[in-house]
């Protein structure tokens, strides 16, 4: 595949990682999942800066965030597939 | 790959330097003018200023005197001159500094003043410096090179690519017999229960959890919020990193999917069990922890970046490699290792850590990092409490 918008690290994540900028709401964003190299297509719902993260799946208020297919937060806000996830809507378990 | 060897500086101790830096040495704040005045005085001379020394007790002033020893004897040192308020503690650093058998001579303001001090330690320094020009580098083995990593200004691309870049490097040069060290108690928070499984044996991994837990009910104990204006920064947040589990994550990728770490250190201590990856007890900012590291004996330094921290030592060569476009190209001029191609498939994680241990061996050579071109000196000693 040519160059990724964004980056999945494994199958059981429900975020990725863009790694373009000057992503657009509405854009169609084609995904790599670097676990078992697979392809997936997720359309932005909002502007998502470069380093930064879009729902692969809708994830309710108080839902689990996975990445490295592990525990990093809590949504605190509903998330649709293709939105913007950060501090926002997600926050630390810890401290 | 195959492995490498690189030309270093053996030292009287056995350990291989890579830099053959004389350093000015203050015990405490009082003498760093006395030292600076030095260092200008004798060219090729370094001194290194910090704030502290004077009141600290317990466990606090062992910190203070390991890093200081730690610091002169550290193989990329040739010579050391220290120079102390009193004569005392000051001789407490020359004799520590001289068990590595390098020559190191210490000078005391009291009954003298700065500027006899400084006149006399300038001959000294003069007459190192110059013996120290006079050095060669000698071939040797992979194995005689100490490692450390520490990443900061972290972003999503951090733990995509760099850190995981580093931990490359860390499995193969695992394998060779290098001797490495990772810390940043904190930022391991969110990933502690992972990286307890990394110990080589469930008690170093238990070790490493009641240093982590301490930690953390210390961080309890005096914060104020969810530490969300700290950890992450607000550079780690800018860069799309969340929580600071989702940190931890990426920053344990430094440590690479085999090595085991054989040993927990303290902040300062110098690894004793021999080749392998040793975890240390350090702050995970960058400038504490890699004075720490540099105190501990580790040459050489590895720095992945994401959103763009410019940090340096003055005696422990960073290399900074960063996953990130746009830092790449905003901040070129700090950037040693250009991993970005890894978010566009151009390469995969084994060629960039192979892009890695070319450049790491190249800078073990002599070659300046960008650090060091830009003049990047931190040196930040850890203060544990408040002095007496």
């Amino acid at each position: 595949m040519a160059a990724p918008d964004f980056i999945v690290h494994d199958s059981t994540d429900t975020v990725g990682v863009v790694v373009v900028e000057g992503v657009e709401a509405g854009q169609q964003l084609t995904g790599w999942v670097m676990d078992g190299d697979k392809t997936i297509k997720v359309k932005a719902l909002n502007p998502i800066p470069l380093g930064h993260k879009v729902a692969l799946a809708n994830i309710k208020k108080g839902d689990t965030v996975i990445k490295y297919s592990n525990d990093i937060g809590k949504a605190v806000a509903n998330i649709a597939k293709g939105g913007h996830v950060h501090v926002h809507n997600t926050k630390t378990k810890r401290w | 790959m195959k492995k490498p060897t690189f030309w270093g500086y053996r030292r009287e101790n056995g350990r291989v330097g890579v830099r053959n830096h004389v350093v000015i040495l203050p015990l405490d704040d009082l003498s760093n003018a006395a030292c600076e005045a030095v260092a200008n005085n004798i060219k090729g001379t370094m001194a290194l200023p910090h704030h502290y020394g004077r009141l600290q007790f317990g466990e606090d002033l062992e910190l203070h005197f390991r890093t200081m020893i730690g610091t002169g004897a550290n193989p990329n040192v040739a010579a050391c001159v220290v120079i102390g308020i009193e004569p005392l503690w000051t001789k407490r650093i020359v004799d520590g500094v001289a068990a590595t058998g390098k020559p190191v001579m210490g000078f005391a303001i009291e009954k003298n003043g700065d500027i006899a001090t400084i006149a006399a330690a300038s001959r000294k320094a003069k007459e190192y410096v110059q013996w120290a020009s006079e050095l060669t580098r000698v071939e040797c083995p992979v194995k005689d090179l100490w490692i450390s990593v520490k990443c900061g200004e972290s972003d999503t691309t951090s733990g995509l690519a760099s850190c995981p870049t580093v931990g490359n490097l860390i499995d193969k040069v695992d394998a060779w017999g290098a001797t490495t060290c990772f810390g940043e108690t904190s930022e391991i928070t969110g990933a502690e229960q992972v990286c307890a499984t990394r110990g080589k044996t469930p008690a170093i991994g238990k070790k490493f959890l009641k240093i982590w837990n301490d930690y953390n009910d210390f961080i309890l104990s005096v914060k104020t919020d969810d530490l969300s204006d700290s950890q992450p920064t607000k550079g780690n947040i800018e860069g799309g990193l969340t929580t600071i589990e989702e940190k931890a994550f990426g920053n344990l990728a430094k440590i690479g999917k085999k090595a085991k770490y054989i040993d927990v250190l303290q902040p300062a201590e110098a690894p004793a069990k021999g080749p392998g990856l040793y975890y240390m007890d350090t702050s995970s900012a960058a400038a504490e922890c890699v004075t720490l590291q540099a105190a501990a004996g580790y040459v050489v330094h590895l720095f992945p970046t994401g959103q763009g921290n410019i940090i340096g030592n003055p005696i422990e060569p960073v290399i900074k490699l960063s996953a990130n476009p746009r830092t790449v190209r905003t901040m070129s001029e700090h950037i040693d290792v250009d991993v970005s191609g890894i978010l566009r498939r151009e390469m995969n994680l084994d060629q960039a850590g192979d892009k890695l241990i070319d450049m790491t061996i190249r800078t073990a050579n002599g070659r300046l990092t960008s650090a060091e071109a830009l003049g990047h000196r931190e040196f930040v000693m850890t203060k544990l409490y408040r002095s007496a």
